[in-house]
């Protein structure tokens, strides 16, 4: 698995319960398959990630399924309930089935 | 796998234009009011995917757009689902579609009792102005529908 070139923002710590966003931006082209080399008239074959997992301490809490509707660079922004301290491991798959991942420590007090 | 997207929505675009579309907007009609005939298609096929026979009520979805987009490239999306995200009451996904893009599918968000809100923001690609339209399943069956219209100055889908 590759590392992803991604930022993750999550608050520096969250009491326990406590519902917290989590805000992630990759960076990917997104390649729809619709555009067109401007040279040969051919078009721009479809790679894209279209599949994203977050796992809290090893549990999924959230995922989504993407389509070449997603923009370029994509932002995905969610919310998690505060349960034990430790990370959530955010993997991004591409059409190619070539994962992404990066990490985000939580830490919860109280 | 890209092969299989070229093809299913081309072909079946043409047999409904043979077959008349006029059957179809009976069951479209009523699945999706208030959408042009030939979008409805497209857009009720792809739910149809996802929700099977199941019919959407409205309501406890908030969509969030802007009423203009100058850069279809780059949209934002906001979209709550009111929902108490109890282990026994949540919200298993909402699936977003925009029903005048190349293909209508946008994403499926897919959320558990440990979201605790079922809230996500993203951005897309819009093609034109068209309407874009969330689905949202229940973890007891019930199935929710919102749909909003969004004006888009400059198409985002490159060619």
């Amino acid at each position: 698995m590759a590392k992803a070139k991604a930022r993750v923002k999550v608050p520096k710590s969250v009491t326990k319960g406590e519902v917290f966003q989590v805000k992630t931006l990759i960076k990917h082209k997104m390649e729809t398959g619709q555009r067109k080399d401007k040279k040969t008239g051919e078009k721009i074959p479809r790679m894209i990630l279209n599949k994203f997992v977050c796992n809290y301490n090893g549990s999924e809490v959230f995922a989504a399924d993407w389509h070449p509707a997603i923009a370029a660079n994509p932002y995905l922004a969610f919310y998690v309930k505060a349960a034990d301290s430790g990370t959530l491991d955010m993997v991004w798959t591409d059409d190619n089935g070539q994962s992404f991942e990066t990490s985000a420590k939580v830490n919860v007090t109280g | 796998m890209v092969n299989k997207f070229e093809m299913q929505p081309v072909a079946r675009r043409d047999l409904l234009k043979l077959a008349g579309v006029g059957a179809l907007t009976v069951v479209t009609g009523s699945l999706l009011p208030g959408l042009a005939k030939a979008d409805a298609a497209s857009v009720a096929e792809a739910i149809k995917k996802l929700i099977g026979d199941k019919q959407p009520a409205e309501g406890r979805i908030t969509l969030e757009l802007p009423q203009i987009a100058e850069n279809g490239r780059t949209v934002p999306i906001a979209l709550e689902v009111d929902s108490p995200m109890s282990d026994t009451d949540y919200v298993k996904a909402v699936h977003v579609f925009a029903d005048k893009n190349p293909r209508p599918d946008v994403a499926t968000f897919k959320f558990t009792p440990g979201s605790a809100k079922a809230r996500i923001a993203t951005r897309m690609r819009l093609a034109k102005t068209q309407n874009i339209i969330a689905v949202a399943e229940m973890s007891d069956g019930s199935v929710y529908m919102a749909k909003n219209q969004i004006k888009v100055t400059i198409g985002g889908c490159g060619g």
